[in-house]
């Protein structure tokens, strides 16, 4: 059975900026391991000369026109947020003296 | 005793705008209908029984002042958790977003609420939308109602379960890699995953973007056909929203399949398949033949590459689309964090689920520098040969018939490893890599009584191919009958 390391665990951790436990940590090793060791199996396929398809309908993205339309207000865009002051979201210090 | 929860949306409606009935005592009597059963099947996460009694009453005071009603007049509908409702707390099943109100609803929503559904509240679903059985909810699993020792099936679990037991007249679901289809068939209702691009996803809370589509669960194909007539057509604030009109499905399911050629893929049908399974396919396969149907062997070779294309692409997508739950603009934030990455971690570990964990890590996983040619180029290459085998089926017949799931629902509790969990998802996946409609309808029950359902599966754009074949089965087999309750005792 295919096992990642913890120091893989741990970099992908910190890649998704997920905080995870010890525990958390053990048992992902395995699980993403078995994960990554099946779809390894893409390998067998020969897909030379073949388009990566990266959507399911051909389409060109096109510009909308340039015309001002109706935007939600800043008090309801901040509503759901759990930190607010003069109308923006709070963050913890950035910059430090 | 007449019981108005045992009638489809299509006659609920047609009652409303004849006045037959009101909307307000549909909708009291669907209200009653969830506090009798939802206890024991946790179909629901929010219940909105003021929103939707108001709903209910202006519609009959539409009907009373002489105005036209919408097709949906008076339905009461559910809405699966990762579907926007303004003012309706919409949480994705998760943690991350607990308590959550959204500023707008879905544009799926408001086509509902414009048609004249009246919304009853936000039905349970695997957290964003990732799991098989409702299980990976942050909230409460799911129970099948046919046997509330099984589950559901996922990731609309609850939109499955609340149709089966009548909890709503119709609902939404999402479908990524088989979400609607998979618990339609294991609750025993009608699910309908559009065309990629038929629906709009706008205000669907994103999982994976080239493959998610919003669709109904629904008693009956006609409730379904009429429910994607509503909800479909081209959305400019969906990017990927097909510019073609909705679809003019109603008109089209009575036109039979005489002279429809009907393939079987054989790689759908492995010798290990379940038995009742495989039993179900052969009745569909007759019925449709019996019918005037041709049907064909056909060969899709790519089959078994789906599943591990789809588990590096729809978790690549996730690893994305998931970067939004910071802990700074909408739901739980960490408490008293050391600095700004410490915010986005500690909220991000502890507002996601084991399931949403793993999707991400292995998203991150196959994007990176590294592995990104090996897994996330080679995923979307073989994905490009899945939709060829497709194309080339579909230049000698018009539909695939194919089983939904690999067995009919299993025992909660039942699925050991994530993987095993990934390779009940084995028939539905490549229908989404394609961006093909697909359909699963109810097909006969197994000899303990669950339900069991077929697939069938289309060009792009041809849901009416698959409405029309559908209640072609559905007529045979007579329409999926409503889960007893109270439940029957587990055998």
């Amino acid at each position: 059975m295919t096992v990642l390391s913890r120091a893989e665990v741990d970099e992908l951790a910190h890649l998704a900026r997920l905080a995870i436990d010890d525990a958390t940590r053990e048992r992902l090793r395995g699980e993403l391991g078995a994960i990554l060791a099946h779809v390894a199996m893409l390998g067998e396929v020969d897909t030379a000369g073949v388009e990566p398809m990266t959507h399911a309908v051909a389409m060109t993205l096109g510009l909308r026109d340039d015309v001002p339309g109706p935007t939600l207000p800043v008090e309801v865009a901040t509503g759901g947020a759990a930190v607010v002051a003069d109308g923006g979201f709070v963050v913890p210090a950035v910059i430090r003296e | 005793m007449d019981d108005v929860t045992a009638l489809t949306a299509t006659t609920l409606a047609a009652d409303v705008r004849a006045g037959r009935r009101s909307a307000r005592a549909i909708t009291d009597a669907f209200l009653d209908r969830i506090a009798a059963t939802d206890g024991a099947i946790g179909a629901y996460l929010a219940v909105d029984a003021d929103g939707a009694r108001a709903a209910a009453d202006a519609i009959d005071a539409a009907r009373a002042r002489g105005e036209p009603l919408g097709p949906l007049a008076g339905v009461p509908v559910g809405v699966k958790d990762v579907i926007v409702t303004r003012d309706l707390v919409t949480t994705a099943a998760s943690k991350i977003l607990a308590g959550w109100r959204p500023p707008y609803d879905a544009t799926a929503v408001a086509r509902l609420r414009a048609a004249g559904a009246v919304v009853l509240g936000k039905l349970n679903c695997d957290e964003f939308a990732m799991g098989s059985t409702g299980e990976q909810s942050a909230w409460r699993a799911t129970a099948n109602p046919w046997d509330l020792a099984r589950v559901p099936g996922g990731s609309s679990s609850g939109s499955a379960a609340a149709m089966a037991v009548r909890a709503a007249a119709l609902t939404l679901g999402t479908d990524t890699g088989g979400s609607i289809r998979q618990p339609a068939a294991f609750c025993g209702v009608v699910g309908l995953k559009p065309t990629y691009g038929r629906v709009s996803r706008w205000g669907a809370i994103a999982y994976a973007s080239s493959l998610d589509q919003i669709g109904p669960l629904a008693a009956t194909v006609a409730d379904a056909a009429l429910a994607l007539e509503v909800i479909g057509g081209h959305d400019p604030r969906d990017a990927t929203s097909i510019a073609a009109p909705a679809p003019p499905l109603t008109a089209a399911l009575d036109r039979g399949v005489r002279g429809l050629r009907v393939g079987l893929p054989r790689e759908y049908l492995p010798d290990d398949l379940d038995a009742d399974v495989a039993a179900a396919v052969a009745r569909a396969r007759a019925i449709l033949a019996d019918a005037g149907a041709t049907i064909v062997d056909v060969s899709l070779p790519h089959t078994r590459y789906a599943l591990p294309a789809y588990y590096v692409i729809a978790p690549a997508e996730a690893a994305s689309n998931l970067a939004r739950y910071d802990g700074v603009r909408f739901g739980a934030r960490a408490k008293d964090p050391a600095d700004l990455d410490a915010l986005y971690a500690r909220t991000r570990g502890e507002g996601f689920g084991a399931e949403v964990i793993r999707r991400i890590m292995i998203g991150t996983y196959v994007l990176r520098a590294g592995s990104y040619d090996a897994y996330y180029r080679q995923a979307q290459q073989v994905r490009a040969l899945v939709r060829r085998d497709f194309d080339r089926a579909f230049a000698d017949v018009d539909c695939v018939l194919a089983p939904v799931a690999p067995t009919p629902a299993w025992l909660a509790g039942a699925t050991p490893t994530p993987l095993d969990m990934y390779r009940a998802d084995v028939f539905t996946l490549a229908c989404n890599l394609a961006g093909l409609p697909g359909l699963a309808v109810p097909c006969g029950a197994t000899a303990a009584g669950l339900p069991l359902g077929v697939q069938l599966m289309g060009r792009p754009l041809d849901e009416a191919t698959l409405c029309a074949a559908g209640q072609v089965i559905e007529r045979a087999t007579g329409p999926a009958p409503r889960a007893p309750w109270p439940p029957r005792e587990a055998p």
